[in-house]
């Protein structure tokens, strides 16, 4: 299948990208070619194939319900672009 | 004894231990040799940021151990480290806008247990933005020029990707190891590209701790070398199991450079039929032969195998490396650190922050994966990758029945050229064919210089192991490497 302009904008709304409308036509070209590149998957028949969830052969661990310390608000906040006190800055939210 | 340059560039991390041992040089020699090698070779631009006051600081530690007789098995030996590992107190970018001035607060697990054996840091190398290329043109820093590349080629070739950086600072001569990363072949193909050993190991035998991530389950940590002898060694200090990383494994790190016997015989050696692709270069296929015939007169049997799936590995990795991507990378916001791009409001703020922090590449990669994630498509492009992952690895397991190690080519050609393949990211993905099927099965690979193209640049054979199964991979490296005997090194035009 193939995507349209108008899908890509959505990808890119979703995947917060601003993508431009002189930027729409070679982008959707581009993951065209990709997804055709892809698409050769169909070729095989998966049924009752499991996918893969695990790369090695391994169980997650369980580790111990103990409390393990925070590297602290300054290490935390030590690479914020703005910051007040101890906390991060954004741009308003509500109204 | 003062070290040159020059002394340097023919050193392996195995011969500068033993220097240093017998105090023919002293480490603070050591790290000023590579630091004027690091400055002469600016014009490579695989050093995104040098590091020479701590090489100094530590090789003057270092000096003090290895005089009171308490050296640790690295001790005083100088790295370059991808810039893609946390460095404590040390930009890290990922070589992507989006973390310019990132100083992160903590140590990647792999690094501090190269620091803990005594390993000193040379400098931040180079890589693609995010290790997502297969070229080292995406970086924010601008492309890596490989050293093998003469003044009379232009444009000049790639020291491939992503861990390009990495590979031209082996390869110059001026680190005597790096650190790569390796989610589809980022350390194999630039191994093979510029004429050194690099090695991805099993997944989950390296902590992917403080390791900035792009396709959590493929990535993985490895050495990129002068030698096998080297990668062995670099692997024994930075495998081991780490609580902080939850897929990584608990389960004893053999003695990697004992396992380097020389002795093959009797191992059984598989050669997969479907290794070939159209347009491969004659000397690919003769260089795949030669490597067979030397296994062989070293005693090993070979094997023919079938990985019937090797042709859906590409598509697959290209489903599950971007959707995987899309989601790590959804972090990057402008809000915790790196880039902030002021907006109208806070949807604004993400929007421009990502918009102009990432890099052409990552972008069409977090679309890519956006959309196979998205609802109503997940089923049909995620679930169907993630089925042919297990068809894939199950053609290993069943191949892994007969046979203890598969020998393969590492990469299709040798070196391309900078902007042959930028235009079109499906070339440019083949370049990863032989190599992706391994990360797709969480194995271990290795790729190994073997001999020159007809235009004299570098070309690497892969051997590809059982899960944790290292030691077998780097035996069989170390006697093919013994075998090809491959000594050449780039003149050092860069130094001009």
């Amino acid at each position: 299948m193939s995507l349209d302009k108008a899908t890509v904008a959505k990808i890119a709304r979703l995947a917060r990208l601003k993508a431009p409308a002189q930027l729409l036509e070679p982008m959707t070209g581009e993951l065209n070619t990709i997804l055709k590149f892809v698409e050769q998957l169909s070729e095989i028949d998966t049924k009752g194939v499991p996918p893969m969830t695990s790369v090695v052969a391994m169980n997650l661990r369980m580790r111990a319900d103990a409390v393990t310390d925070s590297p602290g608000a300054e290490d935390i906040l030590a690479n914020a672009p703005e910051r007040a006190e101890d906390f991060f800055v954004v741009p308003k939210v509500v109204e | 004894m003062s070290l040159s340059v020059d002394d340097l560039a023919g050193l392996s991390i195995a011969a500068a231990r033993d220097g240093l041992r017998r105090k023919s040089f002293s480490a603070a020699e050591l790290a000023e040799a590579s630091i004027a090698g690091m400055e002469a070779a600016k014009r490579l631009n695989a050093i995104v940021l040098a590091t020479p006051e701590s090489a100094r600081a530590s090789a003057k530690a270092a000096d003090s151990r290895l005089a009171s007789g308490n050296a640790r098995p690295l001790e005083g030996i100088p790295l370059a480290i991808k810039d893609l590992f946390c460095t404590k107190g040390v930009r890290t970018t990922a070589a992507s806008k989006i973390l310019d001035g990132f100083v992160p607060t903590y140590e990647s697990t792999v690094t501090q247990n190269l620091w803990n054996a005594g390993a000193t840091l040379l400098g931040k190398a180079n890589l693609d933005e995010f290790a997502m290329g297969s070229s080292n043109e995406t970086s924010c820093f601008g492309p890596v020029i490989s050293p093998w590349s003469l003044e009379r080629d232009n444009p000049r070739h790639v020291p491939g990707g992503s861990s390009g950086g990495s590979a031209a600072a082996v390869a110059a001569g001026f680190a005597l190891g790096a650190t790569g990363t390796d989610t589809g072949g980022s350390i194999r193909q630039p191994a093979a590209l510029t004429g050194i050993v690099g090695m991805k190991p099993t997944y989950g035998r390296c902590s992917r701790w403080g390791i900035v991530a792009f396709a959590s389950s493929l990535d993985q940590a490895g050495p990129m070398t002068r030698s096998v002898r080297d990668a062995a060694i670099l692997l024994n200090a930075m495998a081991g199991f780490d609580p902080k990383d939850s897929t990584s494994v608990d389960t004893p790190v053999p003695d990697y450079e004992a396992a380097l016997t020389g002795d093959v015989r009797g191992l059984r050696i598989g050669i997969p039929k479907e290794y070939r692709v159209d347009n491969m270069p004659a000397e690919v296929e003769t260089l795949w032969r030669q490597g067979i015939d030397w296994l062989k007169a070293a005693g090993a049997e070979i094997r023919d195998v079938t990985l019937p799936h090797t042709k859906y590995a590409l598509p697959a990795y290209y489903i599950v490396a971007p959707a995987e991507a899309s989601s790590n990378l959804a972090r990057y916001d402008g809000v915790r650190y790196g880039l902030r791009v002021p907006g109208d409001g806070l949807i604004d703020m993400y929007e421009n922050s990502r918009t102009e922090g990432f890099g052409a590449e990552v972008k069409r990669r977090i679309m890519i994966g956006t959309y196979v994630l998205s609802a109503g498509y997940y089923d049909a492009y995620y679930i169907k990758a993630q089925q042919l992952r297990t068809l894939i690895a199950r053609d290993f397991e069943t191949a892994f029945g007969n046979v203890d190690a598969i020998l393969t080519p590492t990469a299709p050609s040798a070196a391309f050229r900078i902007g042959d393949k930028a235009d079109d990211p499906v070339a440019m993905y083949l370049n990863d064919v032989f190599t992706v099927p391994v990360n797709l099965a969480g194995l271990p690979g290795i790729s190994v210089p073997a001999g020159l193209s007809a235009e004299g640049l570098p070309l690497g054979l892969q051997l590809i192991g059982k899960a944790f199964d290292e030691a077998t991979v780097l035996r069989v490296a170390d006697v093919v490497e013994r075998a090809a005997g491959f000594k050449a090194r780039p003149a050092p035009w860069w130094r001009a």
